[in-house]
């Protein structure tokens, strides 16, 4: 794995029909999601976003991610640009009950880890079986 | 001017379009530093960086996602910068199972040449919220100087 290069992706621009109140585009960010027996993982690339910028919702079983970027260095003159820089923006639908109460967040150099426990009574029991 | 970088290119031509084919790299001849682009950057090296100015600095800024700083090495010389590192994603675990899986892990390197002299001494990086941010002083006789225009 470390011996791969990483090869450039271009951001996708979050398509909407709502209108938003900012200014800047929204692109949707590369998540990672994976299970474990007791947990749902959710992995998103943020870069720019602190966390003071991020708002996480569920609401049922629908997640919603948003991340807000302060854009720097508007009195510079552009050069180059390679990469659009804008607000982070996606939804999930949850195929399991999560527990809500649990959820944990944490934002490391923009990336957001969500933590989504799962309901207690979606655990895999195991159910022994006798022999009569 | 040598930021412009040689994008990828099918080995044939995937279709007989030899006026849309000349346009593209005609293109791509007349891209320059002044922010005139005939068509949008598809990047292909990896990090994506924007470059900017003010009169007295040149900045490069990349999205870097995950790194740890220490795992960023940047080094300037002459008007050559170098950015080079790795992204290392930390292991799930055991008995997990991915349902999505788009990031992505790997070295990176990439060598700009800068459109301006920089002064070597005083460079410094910035990265905040997974953004790299390069401050590049530019050389004393680089920069655009005030002329007064006097009374007489």
């Amino acid at each position: 794995m470390a011996e791969k290069d990483l090869e450039a992706k271009e951001k996708m621009e979050l398509q909407t029909t709502a209108e938003s109140t900012r200014d800047v585009p929204s692109y949707i960010p590369a998540v990672d999601i994976y299970e474990s027996p007791e947990a749902l993982t959710l992995v998103a690339d943020m870069p720019g976003v602190g966390p003071d910028n991020v708002a996480i919702d569920v609401h049922d079983n629908h997640l919603t991610l948003r991340g807000t970027v302060t854009i720097e260095g508007e009195k510079e003159r552009v050069l180059l640009q390679e990469y659009g820089v804008g607000d982070y923006s996606r939804e999930f639908t949850l195929g399991r009950a999560i527990d809500q109460t649990k959820i944990e967040a944490s934002i490391k150099h923009g990336v957001l880890t969500l933590t989504l426990p799962k309901a207690e009574a979606k655990k895999p029991r195991k159910i022994s079986v006798k022999t009569g | 001017m040598a930021v412009i970088r040689w994008y990828e290119r099918p080995a044939l031509p995937r279709s007989l379009d030899v006026m849309g084919q000349l346009k593209k790299e005609m293109d791509r001849l007349f891209t320059d530093f002044s922010g005139r682009t005939a068509s949008p950057h598809r990047a292909g090296v990896f990090p994506p960086i924007n470059v900017s100015e003010d009169s007295e600095n040149l900045y490069v800024s990349s999205e870097l996602p995950g790194i740890e700083p220490d795992d960023i090495d940047i080094s300037v010389e002459g008007e050559t910068l170098m950015l080079r590192g790795e992204r290392k994603l930390p292991e799930a675990g055991e008995g997990v199972n991915y349902h999505r899986r788009e990031r992505e892990a790997g070295r990176f390197r990439r060598i700009i040449t800068l459109p301006a002299r920089i002064n070597p001494d005083g460079v410094d990086a910035i990265f905040k919220n997974g953004v790299l941010k390069i401050v590049l002083p530019k050389a004393v006789e680089d920069r655009a100087k005030q002329v007064k225009v006097k009374v007489q």
